[in-house]
């Protein structure tokens, strides 16, 4: 019954993706009946034109969106809408960087040490909205938003107003030191050229390890209990204001490593001072969503997402701006959405055939 | 006595946007359905009616455009939500999920057009709407200098529509059966309501809001529109539960917010905050903090609708 149930889930995120491509194709023929054509084209194969570079990029892009999108996804299964993923990507994000920054004297063990806090930095800014939809009732959602704006200003007021982290003549964070970066874990001979990282293993192990906990632990059989009957749950004995905190704690703390694996990747990227939310955090609910929440599922849909993505860059030698890849993922959204048509549709159609298969023996006697 | 009606003056422009956006999910939530696409719709309604303006600057002006352009920005959000309604509605799909793809799609939709058609993606405008004194009432003092000075007509549409909501809401047959809805679909489909169409009507009334607002939100701010609204469809939403679902009440929770949103935008232009030395970053966050804390307070006895975020199935009882 529960495979059946995950591949009517995976049909309707394919039925999905067709139609969002469709869409796009429509949206670039209207917009430019010549190049159409082309443009499509570079959209499916983009990223498979650059040699093993292009490929190692689309892992690279897809490090940080895969843990943003389980931080989500993970919530989702515990019946928790996780829409703060933003917020706690750039705390984990700013703790990294300032142990990336000032930890030079821990040598070898440097970027464990800022991963950790990176992890410890978005479990507590997640546990926010989680403690008081526990203890107040606050609408999760409302909490998550308001602490994505609390997080990027604080982040930004503490960055611009402290003289060892903060470079003036670029308005963003100083260059952390050599030995916080990930070390590449040879996906650089590979992929070479590209900016892939180890990350992209740490991402696979995070997905194996939520993948685990949800379904080989009491823990996460309580969580998920949680998520599908509250009431059910707390009259079995489950401590459901302790299980929310602690759903959103771990969401928090894998957006919050998600933040640290971009910043530490070694591909020269700084906190940028400006009033604008990580867009990470966003394109996660995009992931969560297309991935049905489950961990493996969020790995795949990060890789495509980043390969769309990526295929997007190329569609600028044509002229076509990128954001017609996220008018492709945002249509793709809401078409997942449908999944109960698509598996009214399918039981629909598996009915007439079993109906024709029994009339048929009927037939024959 | 003059920065007082300079921050009251500014604080109107951040508050009728949010009032107005906040009444527009006020409808839907009413209906039962969660419209999370607020922030969407008001891009759409902003980007349709601003480039309208653009395209007309040679013959229009004034407050004839900006009526105008008010229709565009409704029309568009009407359109727009119809998408939600339908996947919410017939689909029966998750609104969450619904909301969060139409605000995917309406930035980028709205750079991708703007690309295609000026080759950037700021729409620029002239603002002709500003009106520097409202005649005769503008000359009245305190009150004049309060509300009919350097103020725009979509002020007065919004204090209008908040008026009329009130009236529907609770003195109509129509606010009833939509707040039926919302409350107990089945009862009120057993007493022949029906609530598909009770809850098409209460998105389209968020979509022409949710649009209306973007325009209204982003014609005193600023001279040109960059795809973004900076949130305020989702800050709609914490004014919206900030204010219990209660027309009034979200006004006061508009007002609020505003004036937090006018300490952070202008706080160096009022005397006493500018010497505090407090850093500006402070004040960006207070409106956050402060609505953290207010729904910390409030939220125990939560007045939300009780049917709010399930799609109806006439079958289920």
């Amino acid at each position: 019954m529960k495979r059946k149930r995950d591949s009517i889930g995976f049909l309707s995120s394919l039925f999905a993706i067709v139609v969002g491509l469709l869409v796009g194709f429509l949206i670039l023929l209207v917009s430019n009946p010549s190049q159409a054509g082309a443009g499509f084209w570079t959209i499916i194969t983009g990223p498979l034109t650059h040699g093993s570079k292009g490929v190692g990029q689309v892992f690279y892009y897809a490090t940080p969106i895969i843990l943003t999108g389980l931080s989500v996804g993970f919530a989702f299964k515990t019946g928790l809408f996780n829409i703060g993923s933003s917020g706690q990507f750039i705390m984990g994000a700013f703790a990294a960087v300032v142990v990336g920054i000032k930890g030079e004297a821990l040598g070898g063990a440097h970027w464990v040490v800022a991963l950790l806090a990176a992890i410890l930095a978005g479990a507590i800014w997640g546990a926010i909205p989680g403690l008081v939809k526990a203890y107040f009732n606050v609408n999760e959602v409302i909490a998550c938003i308001m602490t994505n704006y609390i997080g990027m200003y604080l982040v930004n007021y503490l960055v611009s107003t402290n003289k060892g982290l903060y470079d003036k003549i670029h308005n963003y964070s100083k260059s952390v030191a050599e030995t916080a970066n990930i070390p590449k874990m040879g996906l650089d001979k590979i992929f070479e050229g590209s900016s892939v990282n180890g990350g992209f293993f740490i991402a696979v192990i995070a997905a194996v390890l939520i993948y685990l906990l949800l379904n080989k632990t009491t823990f996460g059989y309580e969580l998920k209990a949680a998520g599908f009957n509250k009431d059910a749950s707390k009259y079995a004995g489950m401590n459901e204001k302790r299980n929310i905190v602690l759903s959103m704690a771990i969401a928090g703390a894998l957006s919050g490593l998600a933040g640290a694996l971009l910043y530490l990747a070694g591909s020269g990227k700084h906190i940028e001072i400006q009033d604008v939310l990580a867009g990470e955090g966003f394109t996660g609910i995009s992931v969560a969503l297309l991935g049905l929440s489950n961990p493996l599922g969020i790995l795949l849909a990060g890789i495509f997402i980043a390969y769309i993505t990526a295929g997007g860059f190329y569609l600028q030698l044509l002229n076509f701006s990128t954001e017609i890849i996220d008018i492709i993922i945002a249509v793709i959204i809401y078409f997942s959405a449908f999944s109960l048509f698509v598996r009214v549709v399918i039981t629909r159609m598996q009915k007439k055939k079993e109906e024709a298969r029994t009339a048929e023996k009927g037939g024959k006697k | 006595m003059d920065t007082l009606y300079l921050v009251f003056q500014q604080t109107m422009f951040f508050t009728i946007p949010l009032l107005l956006v906040a009444l527009g999910g006020m409808f839907s939530e009413r209906s039962g359905i969660i419209n999370i696409a607020l922030e969407g719709i008001m891009i759409m309604g902003a980007f349709t009616s601003i480039l309208f303006i653009n395209l007309t600057q040679d013959k229009l002006s004034g407050q004839v455009q900006l009526l105008l352009a008010i229709l565009i920005a409704a029309g568009t959000g009407i359109i727009f939500s119809l998408l939600h309604a339908f996947a919410s509605i017939n689909m029966k799909a998750d609104q969450t999920i619904s909301g969060t793809a139409l605000n995917l799609f309406a930035p980028a939709f709205a750079i991708f057009v703007a690309r295609r058609i000026g080759g950037t993606q700021q729409v620029q405008f002239k603002n002709t709407f500003r009106i520097e004194s409202v005649p005769v009432l503008g000359n009245i003092p305190v009150i004049g200098d309060l509300f009919f000075k350097n103020t725009y007509i979509t002020t007065y549409i919004g204090l209008a529509i908040l008026v009329i909501s009130v009236v529907v809401i609770y003195h109509t047959r129509f606010g009833l059966r939509l707040r039926a809805c919302g409350e107990h679909p089945q009862a009120a489909d057993s007493v022949g309501i029906n609530v598909y169409k009770m809850q098409y009507a209460g998105v389209i009334i968020s979509g022409a809001l949710g649009g209306l607002g973007g325009l209204v939100f982003v014609v005193p701010t600023s001279t040109n529109f960059n795809a973004t609204v900076a949130g305020y469809g989702f800050l709609a939403l914490a004014v919206l539960i900030f204010g219990q679902w209660h027309p009034v009440k979200i006004l006061g929770a508009a007002f609020f917010f505003g004036l937090m949103k006018t300490v952070a935008a202008s706080y160096s232009a009022i005397p006493v905050l500018a010497t505090s030395g407090i850093p500006s970053y402070i004040y960006k966050m207070i409106p956050y903090i402060a609505t953290l804390i207010v729904l910390i307070f409030t939220s125990k006895n939560s007045q939300a609708p009780k049917a709010e975020g399930i799609p109806y199935d006439k079958g289920q009882r």
